[in-house]
């Protein structure tokens, strides 16, 4: 069973890369690798039950950690063209 | 099954970093930067180095990522059409890759007991550390105790890196930098006309360039 569920991870992987590889829009390239990260963290969590050695479960969470935390940065970067260090004061106050 | 994720991990390998050389859009090269470095930190797993996944997964698809995204708010999205065929270039990094591949014929068995790894100061660290140091985690007190002058060093060549890299962003887009609608925007337009307010002499080239990139941005974000 966590074979036919690491294939279908495996597949759904290559599918999401897919679309980061042809998206037309950005949005479609950031929504692409923000589901490839939650692959990689399924994929992870799957292969340490299938290998018997669940203890590299914890890795996958700051995986996902680290997922959420790069699109957020990544759609920051959108929104101001820059990430938004160094603001001048009248602009930062607000 | 292992071996099967492998081999299936290192042809999506294959196919990111063609498509990131292929790319000429810098913002989905910096995207497939992120899936490249998602799944060389999956293969280390695979290859039980955890702690390197750890690293990989937090400095290549976190940090450099996002650096990355900071360089291209200073340098635009898309990448100037090359001047010359670069075959020479691909010659000599063909040549050196399969340098590096011999190299790799001699190195011991991937994961053998026999390894002369396992037989040098390991054993030592292992039974020693707790007795020696007083730390219950080996790793620990190998990094922190047996190569602390090591770890300083690093720690000191990175903190150097971070300062220098934050430099370099901070100095960018800031003379170029307005305030609309009560928010800092740079638009690339401002950046340029600061730029040839300097009289700086390829200005005028600058401008065709950046508004070309206007273009493709709009079109992307459509």
């Amino acid at each position: 069973m966590f074979i036919a569920a690491t294939v279908g991870v495996l597949v759904s992987m290559s599918l999401a890369m897919t679309r980061a590889l042809m998206g037309p829009t950005v949005y479609d390239r950031v929504l692409a690798v923000n589901t490839f990260g939650t692959k990689t963290v399924l994929l992870i969590a799957v292969l340490g039950f299938l290998t018997d050695r669940p203890e590299f479960l914890d890795l996958a969470i700051v995986y996902a950690l680290i997922n959420f935390i790069g699109t957020i940065a990544v759609l920051k970067f959108f929104e101001y063209r820059d990430l938004g260090w160094a603001r001048p004061p009248e602009a930062s106050s607000e | 099954m292992v071996e099967f994720v492998d081999i299936a991990l290192l042809v999506l390998l294959g196919i990111t970093a063609f498509s990131i050389i292929r790319q000429k859009n810098l913002f989905a090269a910096v995207m497939m930067a992120g899936i490249y470095s998602l799944l060389s930190a999956a293969l280390f797993v695979v290859m039980d180095a955890v702690d390197v996944a750890f690293t990989e997964a937090a400095v290549g698809a976190g940090i450099s990522t996002i650096l990355m995204l900071g360089t291209l708010a200073l340098v635009g999205h898309s990448e100037h059409q090359p001047q010359h065929r670069p075959i020479l270039p691909l010659f000599v990094v063909i040549l050196t890759g399969a340098v590096l591949v011999y190299g790799t014929l001699d190195i011991p068995p991937f994961g053998d007991a026999s390894n002369p790894v396992h037989h040098h100061v390991a054993p030592h660290y292992l039974e020693e550390s707790e007795h020696e140091i007083g730390i219950p985690n080996v790793v620990t007190s190998v990094l922190a105790s047996y190569r602390g002058y090591d770890t300083m060093g690093e720690t000191t060549v990175i903190f150097a890196a971070l300062v220098g890299v934050l430099l370099l962003l901070s100095l960018g887009p800031r003379p170029g930098r307005v305030a609309s609608n009560g928010r800092a925007t740079t638009t690339v337009r401002e950046r340029d006309k600061a730029v040839s307010e300097e009289g700086m002499e390829e200005a005028q080239g600058d401008t065709l360039q950046v508004s070309d990139e206007e273009n493709t941005l709009e079109d992307t974000n459509g």
